[in-house]
């Protein structure tokens, strides 16, 4: 056990450093669940894209800088002490990327790769269906196959960035005799193939986050597939576990608002009291613990590990955890926690320049979405109950 | 940069755990408690043997020559075993402490001399007096007593074998919920020939005693917290009630996934700890309470879950579950509890100017 970075290391923090102190913007940007706040967001991504840094562990022939792991961890902590806006594309990213990456053909790896490196396509999800959410081998959508192309029709819902992302990948069920996990494939979809409608949803906070997408006779071409016909569900489960765990949540983030909630308390000490500083300490404490043991499982999976049911460990630390720390926000700011960020700065939770400066509402309303996507967790309690601790199936 | 064991130092927990599993089962566990002098010179012997007693000693004084890093994985499975001997004491605070002092000057180098080849051999059981615990663990085992007397930290050699009571030591047992762990008020007569360091010295050496005997306990509540998880899962794929076992029911399986998570990450806090306290990190103290903390909170949900999913059976002193419940509620205890942890890790979050944030982590190795 060797805890101290190398001096290569060292050097690929100070550059990432350096980059990301000249580049990122110096206020944030509108939303990107806006239609203008999206665009600004994909602008960025091309700017991160041309400094090299969009994929730091993806192969350099794929848009990446085909650095390890633990790069990509040190590159995410600059990245979010940087304060550099959120990834548009996480779903490309984090989630279809690394999926292509292990079912991809050649092919499909040199056609789709390089444009989720540069964000020039950007991604939705599209799991659940009205009626297939937790139990998502209840899947419905299904694509006929015609000759070379596979017609589509059904539809799919909560598709995360879907109100502005160019495509979906998605299940769809391609054998239409089959049941539950079987006879289901991973497709990859134009958003703007005729025959496909996106219709936006207002989230919690009142933007359009997400969408429903619906299908009727869309035809996406055979190669669009990933993986063999019937494959999807086991191509799906790789997508969650990417989801649940590593790439998406990398500990920095939680790290970040660890840090503003100490700046917050500072603050506020007078009038919060010594409750509220035990609660805060904790939030500190976990999120450290979610650090390290995301770089216990790095070095694991640099040393030939492969990530398995612990995403759904991860999953649950990482998401209560969050709302965890917006919750204590919250209970610092007293009657002030219910302003929105428009509200004068005076009142605002939201203080310019300071160091707690973040808009503590409406990330506790971004919280609470985390315990519910990428599998609640009452299932990924399940996982944990069934697959790691080996208790018998619940009926 | 890796945070993980070597094949070697996973071998050897393997081969601790092995022999504890077949040595030290909930049986021996309870023989040791009922026993008059709660010691087993045999077992005791036979862990010196495997390295673990002298782990951190040096070679050239019988031991091992491992650090930390080594010692917490060996730690995590005398907690698993419930093993009610004083290692923690002897092996994880004792032995290091006795090297430092080898290193302070003549006498320290002597006692040194004296006693690590002893402890490695097996032959000596070490107490530790720490003005931060209320009593001093398994006092009248130990064949040496290092003790504080106000600022002043002493030795107190007693002859191998002398019963307790005789020499200079007064021992007066307090009774307490784990006995696996016999409590003492100790008295002592100090003198200028028994003491080894006061003032800013002997403060340096307790310092480090703290730290490494909160990380013992910390390495021990892992292991114990796994046990506990082990035999609650255990019991509820037996256990049947409306015609299936009680683990396939969801309100059992969430309550036992819990603790998983909270151990799964309670663990690798404890192992950066041992890396902290092994190089001296400056992050240490808060490292090292970060851990004790999280081990506890860990140990203290497993044994309230596991008692739940067993019920009434589980309230019965017939059934070995509370073997390392009390172990869980006692370890949490020891060497600082959950309040002056805590203020150790807020003085450090909260201060001016504070090194936290993405980044950080590994910041205070230097």
């Amino acid at each position: 056990m060797d805890l101290l970075p190398t001096a290569a290391q060292q050097a690929f923090r100070a550059e990432a450093r350096a980059w990301l102190e000249a580049n990122a913007p110096s206020s944030p940007l509108r939303s990107f669940d806006t239609r203008e706040g999206f665009e600004d967001h994909r602008v960025w991504e091309r700017r991160l894209h041309a400094g090299g840094f969009a994929m730091v562990p993806w192969p350099v022939e794929y848009g990446g800088r085909g650095a390890n792991l633990l790069e990509w961890l040190i590159f995410e902590e600059e990245y979010y002490r940087a304060g550099a806006p959120k990834r548009v594309n996480q779903n490309g990213i984090f989630l279809l990327g690394p999926t292509i990456m292990e079912f991809g053909t050649p092919a499909q790896k040199a056609r789709f790769l390089p444009r989720i490196a540069s964000s020039e396509e950007v991604w939705a999800q599209g799991w659940s269906e009205p009626n297939a959410g937790s139990d998502m081998a209840a899947i419905q959508a299904h694509a006929r196959r015609d000759g070379d192309h596979y017609v589509l029709c059904g539809q799919k819902t909560w598709a995360s960035r879907g109100a502005f992302a160019d495509w979906l990948f998605g299940m769809f069920r391609t054998d239409p005799a089959s049941e539950r996990h079987k006879g289901l494939s991973f497709l990859l979809v134009p958003l703007d193939t005729p025959g496909v409608t996106v219709r936006p949803i207002a989230q919690l906070s009142g933007e359009t986050g997400f969408a429903e997408v619906f299908f009727d006779d869309a035809r996406v071409p055979v190669e669009n597939r990933l993986a063999g016909e019937g494959d999807g569900w086991r191509v799906a489960m790789a997508t969650a576990g990417f989801e649940r765990g590593l790439m998406l949540r990398s500990p920095a983030r939680f790290q970040k608002t660890a840090q503003q909630l100490v700046a917050l308390y500072r603050e506020h000490a007078a009038s919060a009291g010594e409750a509220l500083r035990d609660d805060v300490v904790r939030c500190w404490m976990d999120a450290e613990a979610y650090a390290l043991e995301t770089y216990r499982t790095v070095s694991r999976l640099l040393g030939g590990g492969k990530i398995g049911f612990e995403a759904s460990l991860n999953k649950i630390f990482w998401s209560e955890l969050d709302v965890r720390m917006h919750e204590t926000a919250l209970r610092i700011l007293g009657p002030r926690a219910d302003l929105l960020s428009e509200a004068p700065a005076s009142y605002a939770s939201t203080r310019a320049g300071s160091a707690s400066g973040t808009d503590w509402l409406d990330g506790y309303l971004f919280s609470l979405s985390g315990p519910i996507y990428a599998g609640t967790n009452e299932i990924q309690r399940n996982l944990i109950a069934e697959r790691i601790l080996g208790l018998p199936r619940s009926t | 940069m890796r945070f993980g064991f070597s094949d070697d130092q996973l071998l050897l927990q393997g081969t601790v755990r092995d022999f504890l599993r077949k040595e030290c089962p909930p049986e021996a566990v309870r023989r040791l408690w009922a026993s008059e002098s709660g010691h087993d010179p045999a077992l005791w012997a036979k862990l010196a043997e495997l390295g673990v007693l002298g782990a951190l000693a040096p070679e050239t004084r019988g031991g091992l020559g491992l650090d930390e890093r080594d010692l917490v994985l060996l730690l995590e499975e005398t907690g698993r075993a419930a093993l009610p001997l004083p290692v923690v004491a002897t092996a994880a605070v004792a032995v290091p402490l006795l090297c430092e002092l080898g290193e302070g000057g003549a006498e320290g180098a002597a006692l040194a001399e004296r006693w690590l080849p002893r402890i490695a051999a097996g032959e000596a059981i070490v107490a530790i007096g720490h003005p931060e615990n209320a009593f001093v663990a398994d006092a009248a085992l130990a064949d040496l007593l290092l003790i504080t007397d106000g600022d002043a930290l002493h030795a107190i050699e007693r002859t191998p074998g002398a019963a307790s009571g005789s020499s200079s030591v007064r021992c007066v047992r307090q009774p307490a919920n784990d006995p696996g762990r016999r409590i003492y008020a100790v008295k002592c007569r100090h003198s200028a020939e028994t003491r080894l360091a006061a003032g800013a010295a002997a403060r340096r050496l307790l310092d480090a005693a703290f730290e490494r005997g909160a990380l013992a306990c910390a390495a021990q509540l892992l292991g114990a917290t796994e046990q506990l998880l082990e035999l609650a899962v255990s019991y509820a794929c037996q256990r049947e009630q409306f015609g299936r076992p009680i683990g396939s029911f969801q309100a059992v399986q969430h309550q036992l996934a819990e603790v998983k998570v909270q151990l799964e990450y309670a663990r690798p806090v404890v192992y950066k700890a041992a890396w902290s306290v092994a190089c001296r990190a400056r992050s240490r103290a808060v490292d090292v309470s970060h851990a004790k903390l999280a081990a506890s909170a860990a140990g203290a949900l497993a044994a309230r879950r596991a008692l739940q999913v067993h019920g009434a059976i589980g309230y019965t002193w017939e059934q070995d579950l509370h073997l390392w419940m009390r172990r869980a509620w006692s370890l949490a205890l020891d060497w600082g509890s959950e309040p002056q942890h805590l203020a150790r890790v807020s003085g450090f979050v909260l201060a001016d100017g504070a090194p936290i944030g993405p980044g950080h982590t590994f910041e205070g190795a230097a």
